[in-house]
C-alpha cells in the first residue's frame, strides 16, 4: 500500500478549502451553515453544520464523480485492493442491493445462505431474482447458523448451472466465515459471480491475522459497512468491485435508488475512516483483538457462559472465525440471550449489539477501553449470581430450514389477505418476520408458515425480542397468499 | 508573583487556593498527578486537576470514612480498601490493633509512589505488615472475591474518570458477594449540592439500595471539596450504623481523633431535608 497516497483524504480536504473560502450560499440546504436552525446548530456544533452542504463544482457529485470524489474512490480502491470502489450513503443495505441488482434480473437465480440480512431478500423483491438457498450448517449447542458447507455450495451450483451469482456472508454477525477462496474458485469455474456481504468484515482489510477478505479472495463485489467497525458515521459504507464487473453499469444501478443529495458529512467520514485504517489499522485491530481475547478469557472463567472463538473452527461450516467478535452463549445459565441483553441495558446501563435465543454479541472496536470491558465482565458475573436458573424449557436450536414455495417478489406482490398468526399454520407468507437485531428473517415472502416458525415467533415474543416485518405493527396478523 | 490553583466546582463557580510552590507534576497512564504546597492548607494532591486532599483538612474525610464503620462493628478483622492511594484511609485503619489484614487496591501505582514521596502525613502506614497493596482495577479485583471481607471502603475519585466503574451496580453487587454475611460497605458518596455531583450521588445511592438491605447516608464538612458538604454511604447486610453503634466499646479504645466522636457519629446521619428528598427522588 502506498502510504503517501493513503495520507490523502480528497473529500475532507475539499471541504476544508470550501470552508475557508466563505462562499455565499444561495443553494440548498436551507439551514445555510446552521444559521437557519439554531437549536440544531447548538446541539451538533457549528463546524458540523458548516460542512453539511450539497454537491457543487469544487466538491464533485456522487452520482457522476469527476474530481475529488473520483480521486477518493481511487485511493479507497487501492486501500481495499479493489478495481473500483463506490462511496455509499444509503447504508450497507444499499450496497447489498446494488450487488444483487447489478447481477440479477427478473427470473435470474442467485445462490445464497438463508441466514442473510433482510436487505438481501429485499433486493430479491425489487429485482425479481430467485433465491436458491444453501442450508448453512448449524451448531446445535450454540443454536447459531454457521457458514455454507462447501459440499452444499457445490451441489447448488451443479444443480443450478444457470444461476448468475453466489452471495456469501463474510463473516456472519457472529464472526463465522465460509471457505471463501474455494467458493470463488467453484463459482468462477461455472461462470457465476461472487457477491460478499462484508457488513461485519471491514477490519479484514486492515488488521493482521484476520480471515481472508473478499477482494483478497478474488470475489467480484463486496459490501463493506465502514460504519460498523471502521469508524465512519452511521449509514456510510463502501461497495467494492473486482475486475470482472462493469463498474459503469453498477453506478447506473446505484443511481436508481441512491439519493441525489449525498451527505458530505457521511462522505468525509468515509474518507477519513479509510485514511485512519490505512495508516493505523494494524495497531487498532491488534488492540481490539487483545481486548476481545481478554474479555473472552475472563468471561469463560466466570463459568456458565461460553464466549466462543477459534476452537469452533472445523475447516468447513466454520472455515475461519473473526476474533474481534465477542459472542457469548448464555443458555447454560438458564437465560436466553435476549434476556441477558435486556438485563444488561435495563439494570446495568450497558448496551450490547444484540441478543438472540441463545447468545449475546458485544461489538469491540477502536473506541473501547479496558475500563468498559471490566464493567461488562463484572455485570455478566452479577447476572449469573443473581439470575442463574435451570436450563429446562429453553428453546435450543435457531436455524429453521425454510420451505420456499414462491420467489419473494411473486409472493410479496401476489394476491394476499391478512389472517391471525395463530391461524396461519400451513399458509404461504407474503411478508417478512424477523427479530431485530440481528435482522435475519425467521420467515420471508414466499415461504410456508410451519410449526417450527410459529414456535420460534411465540418464543421470541415471550422472551422480549423485538419482532418486525409485518404490516401489523403488533405482529399479531400476517398477510398470506390467497388460494 | 501570584500563583493560584483553581478548581471549577461548576462552570460558574471556581475555588482557588494560593500556591506557594509546585512540588510535583507528572502524568501516569491514567491521569495527571500534581502536588502543591500552600500556606493555608499545607501540601495538597490533585488528580486531573481535581482536589483529592490537603494536609490541613484530610483528617475529616479519613476519620469519617473509617471510624463510622469501625465503631459500628469493632470486631472487623479483614478490610478491603479500594482506591485511597494517598494512604490516609489505611493509616486510620492501622490504628485498630484488632484488624488483622488490610488489602488496598489502587488502580494507579504512580499515585501511591508520589504520595509516599510527597505526602508522608497520609502515606506513612502503607508499610504496616498487615497491609498488602494491589495495583489493578478495583472492579476486577472485587469480582474475584467471595465471602472474604468484613468491611469494604471505597475511597475513590469522582465518577467521571478512572473511578467511574466504582459507582456502578455491577460493582456494588460484586462487593456484596465479596463481603461476609455481616459485611459493611462504606463509600465516598459525592456532594448533594451542585447538580453534577448531586446527580452522581443520587444514582450511586439508588444502585446501592438495589443491592444492600441496609443503606444509610451520612455527612461531613470538608472545606476543600465542592460546596464543602460531603456525603458518605453506609451499606450493610446486618448492621444498622446507629442502632448497632458500640459507643462504650469504641470509646474504651481511647483513640484520639480530631473530627470523629460517637456523638457526631449519630448526628452525622441526620440529613437536611433537601438531601433526604434528593435521595428519595428518581434519577434524572
Amino acid at each position: 500500500m502506498d502510504k503517501f497516497l493513503q495520507e490523502k483524504a480528497p473529500i475532507f480536504e475539499a471541504l476544508k478549502r470550501y470552508k475557508s473560502n466563505r462562499i455565499v450560499r444561495f443553494d440548498v440546504p436551507g439551514h445555510k451553515g446552521g444559521r437557519g436552525n439554531r437549536e440544531l446548530t447548538n446541539f451538533l456544533g457549528q463546524d458540523c453544520l458548516t460542512v453539511d452542504v450539497n454537491s457543487m463544482k469544487p466538491l464533485d457529485n456522487l452520482s457522476h464523480p469527476t474530481s475529488v470524489i473520483k480521486e477518493a474512490e481511487k485511493i479507497a480502491s487501492e486501500a481495499f485492493g479493489s478495481k473500483n470502489t463506490f462511496f455509499i450513503v444509503n447504508g450497507t443495505t444499499a450496497a447489498v442491493q446494488a450487488m444483487i441488482m447489478s447481477t440479477c434480473k427478473t427470473g435470474d437465480k442467485i445462490i445464497m445462505p438463508r441466514n442473510v440480512h433482510r436487505s438481501a431478500i429485499n433486493a430479491l423483491i425489487i429485482s425479481g431474482a430467485i433465491p436458491v438457498y444453501v442450508n448453512p450448517g448449524v451448531d446445535k449447542k450454540l443454536g447459531i447458523s454457521l457458514g455454507m458447507p462447501l459440499s452444499h455450495v457445490k451441489e447448488a451450483i451443479l444443480k443450478n448451472k444457470d444461476a448468475k451469482a453466489v452471495l456469501v456472508n463474510n463473516p456472519t454477525y457472529y464472526g463465522i466465515c465460509s471457505n471463501l477462496d474455494k467458493i470463488v474458485e467453484m463459482a468462477h469455474e461455472n461462470n457465476m459471480l461472487v457477491l460478499v456481504d462484508e457488513a461485519h468484515g471491514t477490519h479484514f482489510y486492515f488488521g493482521d491475522d484476520m480471515p481472508i477478505s473478499a477482494m483478497e479472495a478474488n470475489a467480484d463485489m463486496a459490501a463493506v459497512s465502514m460504519h460498523k467497525t471502521g469508524g465512519s458515521l452511521t449509514q456510510s459504507s463502501f461497495l467494492l468491485c473486482g475486475k470482472n464487473v462493469n463498474s459503469n453499469y453498477v453506478r447506473q444501478i446505484i443511481n436508481l435508488t441512491q439519493t441525489t443529495s449525498a451527505s458530505y458529512l457521511l462522505l468525509a467520514s468515509l474518507d477519513l475512516a479509510r485514511k485512519n485504517l490505512s495508516l493505523n489499522g494494524k495497531d487498532i485491530f491488534k488492540r481490539t483483538m487483545d481486548l476481545a481475547q481478554y474479555a473472552r478469557e475472563e468471561i469463560n472463567n466466570l463459568g456458565g457462559y461460553y464466549a466462543f472463538s477459534k476452537e469452533i473452527i472445523d475447516g468447513d461450516k466454520v472455515f475461519d472465525f473473526d476474533e474481534t467478535k465477542l459472542s457469548i452463549h448464555t443458555l447454560d445459565i438458564g437465560l436466553a440471550g435476549i434476556e441477558v441483553y435486556d438485563i444488561l441495558r435495563d439494570e446495568y446501563g450497558i448496551q450490547i449489539e444484540f441478543g438472540d435465543i441463545g447468545n449475546i454479541l458485544a461489538i469491540i472496536s477502536a473506541g473501547d477501553r479496558i475500563l468498559e470491558i471490566e464493567r461488562l465482565i463484572s455485570a455478566l458475573s452479577e447476572i449469573k449470581r443473581l439470575y442463574e436458573k435451570d436450563k429446562i424449557g429453553m428453546l435450543e436450536s435457531e436455524y429453521i430450514d425454510p420451505e420456499v414455495v414462491l420467489p419473494p417478489q411473486r409472493a410479496f406482490y401476489g394476491s394476499k389477505k391478512p389472517i391471525s398468526i395463530d391461524n396461519s399454520l400451513g399458509g404461504i407468507s407474503a411478508e417478512f418476520i424477523m427479530a431485530y437485531p440481528p435482522g435475519i428473517p425467521i420467515l420471508a415472502p414466499g415461504e410456508r408458515i410451519t410449526r417450527n416458525v410459529l414456535d420460534y415467533i411465540y418464543y421470541a415474543k415471550e422472551k422480549g425480542s423485538l419482532l418486525t416485518g409485518t404490516q401489523d405493527m403488533k405482529i399479531e396478523n400476517i398477510y398470506v397468499l390467497e388460494g | 508573583m501570584e500563583l493560584w490553583y483553581t478548581e471549577e466546582h461548576t462552570d460558574d463557580v471556581h475555588f482557588s487556593i494560593k500556591v506557594d510552590r509546585l512540588l510535583y507534576s507528572g502524568e501516569s497512564e491514567l491521569q495527571r498527578i500534581d502536588v502543591f504546597h500552600s500556606k493555608e492548607f499545607g501540601r495538597f494532591l490533585t488528580l486531573d486537576g481535581l482536589m483529592m486532599l490537603t494536609e490541613k483538612d484530610e483528617f475529616i474525610y479519613h476519620d469519617m470514612i473509617v471510624h463510622v464503620p469501625m465503631a459500628t462493628n469493632p470486631d472487623i478483622e479483614k478490610v478491603l480498601v479500594i482506591g485511597g492511594g494517598d494512604g490516609g484511609t489505611v493509616r486510620e485503619l492501622t490504628r485498630y490493633q484488632t484488624i488483622k489484614k488490610i488489602d488496598m487496591v489502587e488502580i494507579d501505582e504512580k499515585v501511591v509512589e508520589v504520595c509516599r514521596s510527597y505526602l508522608p502525613q497520609t502515606a506513612e502506614k502503607l508499610d504496616d505488615p498487615r497491609v498488602e497493596l494491589f495495583f489493578e482495577d478495583g472492579l476486577k479485583f472485587v469480582r474475584k472475591k467471595k465471602d472474604e471481607y468484613h468491611l469494604i471502603i471505597v475511597d475513590s475519585t469522582d465518577p467521571f474518570g478512572p473511578g467511574e466503574g466504582l459507582f456502578t451496580k455491577e460493582f456494588y453487587g460484586n462487593c456484596y458477594k465479596a463481603l461476609k454475611e455481616d459485611g459493611i460497605l462504606v463509600n465516598q458518596h459525592e456532594s448533594p449540592y451542585y447538580f453534577n455531583y448531586a446527580n452522581s450521588m443520587r444514582r450511586a445511592h439508588g444502585r446501592i439500595k438495589e443491592v444492600f438491605p441496609i443503606c444509610k447516608v451520612y455527612q461531613a464538612h470538608i472545606p476543600t471539596y465542592p460546596s464543602g458538604h460531603w456525603l458518605f454511604g453506609f451499606a450493610s447486610k446486618t448492621f444498622d450504623p446507629i442502632e448497632d453503634l458500640k459507643e462504650d466499646r469504641w470509646n474504651s479504645l481511647d483513640l484520639k481523633t480530631k473530627y470523629y466522636n460517637t456523638e457526631l457519629h449519630k448526628g452525622s446521619f441526620a440529613l437536611p431535608n433537601y438531601v433526604k428528598e434528593l435521595l428519595e427522588s428518581e434519577d434524572e
